[in-house]
Parts: C-alpha cells; structure tokens; sequence
C-alpha cells in the first residue's frame, strides 16, 4: 500500500521532527506538511531538517486544506497543530479559531475524502483538569469531575469532541487520539519549559503539584508509530514515573520561592502582560494540584514503552539547557566537609 | 513551606533526623540497623545523614504516582510524631499477625478524637511494630486535599482522596490502604458518645476489598476519644470557616493554643481476624445487600473489639486515675 502522509503543524517543533521522520520512512510515499506560517529557517531558528516532505502554507481556519487533501490522495492525517498559548500577536481569540476552527474544516475535509483511512491527533492530558477532586491517577475513561472551562484544555476538550463525531460518522476510517503529557526536552518550547528557564521558581504556597513529563524523542516515536499502524482509540502518553515541582527544583539546582496563590495569580498575570511566561488559569490550576495518567493503555497497544522515564526527560532539558545551578549543592560540600573536619578534630 | 532549599521545613529534616541518628538514642530507634557493633557508628551515622542531606537537597529520591515520598515519611513526619506515639500516648498494638505482610489489605478503623491524630498514629504503628514495617495509604476526605499544606503533607506521607478509583488501584498494587468510614460522623461526634460507631458510609470501602479479593483487617482504636474531649460546637463559627465542626472541650478555646495539647490518655490499638473476601465473585461488589451485609460484618466487629480492649486497658490516664 503507498502511504500518502499529511502533517499538520510543521512549523512547530514536534510537528517539525514527525515530519522529517516519517520523510525518513522508505514506506511512504510522500510526506506533505501544511502550517500557517512557513518553518523556521535551519541556521538560525535550531529548525529541524524536513527532508523530502512537501511543504504547503495552509491557513488551517480556511477551506483550502480539503484541496490539498483532495490533490494529493492522502490516506493518513497526523494533526498536530493545536497551540498550547497565544500567540504574542494574535492573542487568545486567535487561537482558539487556530485550534477549534482548524480542527473543524481539517476533518470536514476527511470526512469528505475517499482516500483517508487513518488520522492520529494530538490531544493534551490538560482535558483531565486538575482539581482536588479527582482520583489521583487518571485513565483515558476518568470522567473529570471539574472539566477545563477555558483555555487551551477547553480547545483540546472540543477538538476532541469534533474528533469523537468524525469517529462516528467515518467508521472506515482508524482514528487515534494520542494525550500527551507535558514536552520536555531540549528543542521543547512551551510554557512549561519557559517557566523552568526562569532563575527563580515561584511556587503556589502550601502545594507541590505531581508532574508528569513525555520526552519530545518518544514523542516523536508514537506519532510515528500511530502514523504507520492501526492502533484505534484514545491513549495516555507520558513518561513512566512522577516528579513533584519542589523535585524539579531542586534537581535543576534553582531555588524556588513559595508565594500564595493569589499573589502568584496576579505575578502570572504580569509575566504573561510582559511576554514572559505565558501561564494562563489552567496552567495555574496545574500548578496547584498537578496531574498524573496512566499509561497501561498505550504500553498495551504499542508494546513499547517510552525511553525516557519522566525524571529523565527533566534531566535531559535541564543539561540540554545548562539550567543547573550548582549553588545548593556546592553548599552542601562546604557543609559536608566542615561538619567532617569538626568530627575528626 | 515545605518547599524552597533553605526555608524552615528544610531546617527541620536536619533537627529531626540527627534526634534520630544520635548515638545516645538507644530507645529502639527504629531504623537503627540493630546488631552492629558500637564502634565507628557515629561515622556511619554521619556519613548517612550527610548523604539523606545530600538526596534532600538536590531532589535524588522517588514518589511515587501518588506523591508519596517514603524517604521525607519515615525520616521527618514520623520521625516528629513519634515521641507522641511512645512517650505522650504509650500506644500498644494487639493482634498485628493480622495484618498480612506483603499483599493487599484494607484496614478498616474508627474514627475519634475530634482531631484525627488516630490516622498518624495508626500510622506510626503499622510503619514501627509490623515486622514488615508496612506503609498504610489511607483514604482521605476531599476537605483535606482541598486546604494548602494539609493536602500536599497528606499526599507525600502515602495518603489520597477516598474514591473509588485510587482506592482499586492501590488495592491492585498490593498496598494495604486504610479507611475510616466513620468520617467527620466519627472524629466529630460529641465525647457523651465514646467508644459508641457511627454510621458507616455507603460501603464504597468493602465493594473496593471485593473487587480487589483483598482481605478486610478490622481495626479498633482505644484511647484517641479522650485526647479533645467534645463537649460543645461552636456550629456558626465552623460554617464560616468552611469546616465540619468546630470544637469546645474542657480546654480549647479556653486556654488558647495550649487547649491544642491533646490529654495524654492510653492507647491500645488492635487488629482483629481479617474477614476474607477472596471467596466471593468481584462481581459481588455490585450486588448492594452482600456489601451492606459485610460492612455490618465488620462494623460488629470493630464495635466488639473496642469494647473487649476498652475493658482490658483500664483507666483513660493512667497512673494519674
């Protein structure tokens, strides 16, 4: 069978590296990556060679994605593009039609499509929320008890509900939604790993949140997977293990400062004014009470499981990055071997 | 608080653990490594808690997916609660060869004490006395996972909101997780009602235990009823604060922070013949009148055993009377 491949979202880092491996693939055909804005160049940007994948600038909101679909023959679609923030142009408006909107007329166009037998999107575990209400471990069929009410967890939520009715109507069709964990890993940029980049971690006062991360490699190894193989359904994918936030701080070596929740509600609110750390609610709810899934499902279905474990995930960026401030640590030498000295005397 | 290299709680895993290390300390601290010889265990003592320092500090230990961080339990809050346990409260266990050693169980425990310190200590004792030195996950109420501090405590030292969810995947794991369907009922009731079981919840607890085929350990806790004994509620005050009682007591809110000291009544904690539940279908745990029947079960049982271990301790205080 010729594999015809469509990538969504090639622009952007993830979507970027699927692209370029699945051009790698000698079992595909042709690999076509659409995005609104073009990729970023090579040299300059840290871009991630395309390879022989096709790129086609698309405007995602409007009808000219079914023309390409419909040009090309294209048998499988891996939608990546959702945006996790604003833009610091377009603002929240844009891109909830981004993620909403695109999400609508790109499977209005496989619905239409002869050709389409398999789509893989990438969903977010944001559409679990985080509140204290929850179980502590959610599986793919939790049923949130609090359902993200805005933001980028309220797109994934209705993109997913868009991808549910498509499901329905296109029974032929093999469509996998894939709930990715938090990226991490050195080209990763989200809000996330902006905020790890800060020299001081604020904190929510009296919470430390579980956290779970996905290596941007194992990423990039299920979509690949899902791309190529029947594998229906909704999947958790997250790095094996757990790091709580006051974990990640003191393994990248930064001192984090605890402040209460409404003063860092308002500093969020500055940083994302000044076009720092963009943390929306949601993020800051995250940030309480934290998230964790389960992956069984996936390990099931693929018979794989991810190379990096969510500890190693952290500590890949952390070292790809440089973050590790070494002041705590070298510290605690200097305490080490006063406290020894002092015995031996 | 508990985060932040530097801050106070920091402070407090160095106070806590070198009480803990320090060779003088021979009352059968529990981690001692009993058997070495004498000589050159300050060095080792040492060199230990350096490296706890060390793992503390820059973050080399592991929780679980629960955030239960077993290292910071043992070494820092039990550490800190158990001169309550031995010394305050002199807590005896009966019956602990009822407690399976390394597969799933749910012990199920009355509720008392207006504030549940039974938790920390039930927990203290499986932790200290059962030779296997088992970690009890206790089921919480969501208030507790509502409030800063209280919640994230509560998650590192093992525990989780009482639902069913985590209640099953703990029992799947092989955990011994405990609950006290008493709830707020239980902790909360006035001290004319000691020693008396309320109500138990709607049996979530024993359809988990069959699903799970994991055995049912009733647990009877004697002596936390008269550590705030409740005499009054100041009913408005506690709805403005959002909570489900606010207590009066022979002390508390006289004396102000020093009405907060608990009395320092005898303890007996008692596990009973476990209740098998291997023997029915998993599918039993929707049928409403076995669950309904097995929480009476073991709700006679708990109320029985209390009863038989109230006689045999005695006095509330002793020596005093």
């Amino acid at each position: 069978m010729t594999h015809t491949v469509l990538v969504t979202g090639v622009s952007r880092h993830i979507g970027a590296r699927v692209a370029s491996v699945l051009a790698a693939d000698p079992g595909i055909d042709r690999v076509i990556g659409v995005d609104t804005v073009p990729p970023p160049s090579l040299s300059r940007d840290g871009g991630v060679p395309l390879g022989r994948t096709e790129f086609v600038r698309v405007d995602l909101r409007s009808p000219d994605i079914a023309q390409v679909i419909a040009a090309a023959d294209i048998d499988t679609v891996v939608h990546m593009s959702l945006l996790s923030a604003p833009s610091r142009s377009g603002g929240r408006a844009l891109m909830k039609e981004h993620n909403v909107i695109g999400t609508m007329q790109l499977l209005g166009a496989c619905q239409r499509s002869a050709t389409v037998r398999r789509v893989v999107v990438r969903s977010t575990t944001a559409v679990y929320g985080s509140s204290p209400h929850d179980p502590a471990v959610f599986t793919e069929d939790t049923e949130p008890g609090e359902p993200p009410g805005h933001g980028y967890a309220k797109d994934a939520c209705e993109v997913e509900g868009y991808v549910r009715g498509f499901a329905r109507r296109r029974l032929d069709v093999t469509v996998s939604m894939l709930r990715f964990a938090n990226f991490m890993g050195p080209g990763v940029d989200s809000p996330l790993t902006r905020y790890f980049t800060q020299p001081v971690l604020p904190t929510v006062l009296g919470f430390d949140p579980r956290l779970q991360f996905v290596h941007e490699d194992d990423a990039v190894e299920v979509l690949r997977r899902m791309a190529m193989e029947d594998h229906p359904g909704t999947f958790n994918v997250a790095g094996d293990g757990v790091l709580l936030l006051s974990q990640c701080a003191r393994r990248a070596g930064l001192p984090s400062l605890p402040v209460p929740s409404s003063a860092f509600r308002f500093m969020g609110g500055l940083a994302r004014g000044a076009g720092l750390v963009g943390f929306s609610p949601e993020q800051l709810r995250l940030m309480r009470y934290g998230r964790v899934v389960d992956t069984a499902r996936l390990a099931a279905a693929l018979g794989w499981r991810p190379k990096f474990s969510t500890a190693s995930a952290y500590e890949d960026f952390v070292r790809a990055r440089d973050l590790a401030g070494g002041l705590p640590s070298a510290m605690l030498d200097l305490f080490s071997q006063a406290v020894e000295q002092a015995v031996r005397r | 608080m508990t985060r932040g290299d530097g801050s106070p709680g920091d402070a407090s895993f160095g106070d806590a653990s070198l009480n803990g290390a320090s060779p003088g300390d021979g009352d059968g601290s529990p981690r001692g490594g009993g058997g070495s010889p004498a000589g050159g265990n300050g060095d080792r003592d040492l060199a230990e808690l350096l490296a706890f320092l060390r793992r503390r500090v820059t973050g080399e230990y592991d929780v679980d997916e629960f955030g239960f961080d077993p290292e910071f339990t043992d070494r820092v809050l039990l550490e800190l609660i158990r001169p309550l346990y031995r010394r305050w409260f002199r807590v005896e266990t009966v019956g602990m060869r009822n407690v399976p050693g390394d597969s799933g169980a749910l012990v199920v425990a009355n509720h008392s004490g207006t504030i549940p310190l039974d938790a920390l200590m039930l927990q203290v004792a499986l932790h200290d006395e059962h030779p296997r030195r088992r970690a009890i996950r206790l089921l919480g109420a969501d208030l507790v996972y509502q409030l800063p501090l209280l919640g994230h405590l509560s998650r590192k030292t093992g525990h989780t909101l009482a639902c069913r969810e985590d209640a099953d995947r703990l029992l799947r794991k092989g955990e011994l997780v405990g609950v006290f369907p008493e709830g707020f009922k239980g902790v909360g009731k006035p001290f004319s009602e000691r020693y008396r079981l309320q109500r138990f919840g709607r049996g979530g607890f024993v359809a988990s235990a069959i699903r799970a085929g994991v055995p049912i350990v009733p647990c009877s806790i004697v002596g936390a009823e008269e550590i705030y004994p409740k005499i009054g509620d100041l009913r408005l005050m506690a709805r403005a604060l959002g909570l489900p009682y606010l207590p009066v007591t022979p002390f508390f809110p006289w004396l102000g922070p020093l009405g907060l000291v608990p009395l320092p009544s005898k303890w007996i904690i008692g596990f009973g013949e476990p209740v098998r539940t291997d023997e029915l279908d998993p599918a039993d745990a929707d049928d409403p009148m076995v669950v309904f029947n097995l929480t009476d079960q073991v709700r006679e049982m708990i109320q029985q055993q209390l009863n038989e271990l109230r006689l045999q301790r005695g006095h509330a205080f002793p020596p005093f009377f």
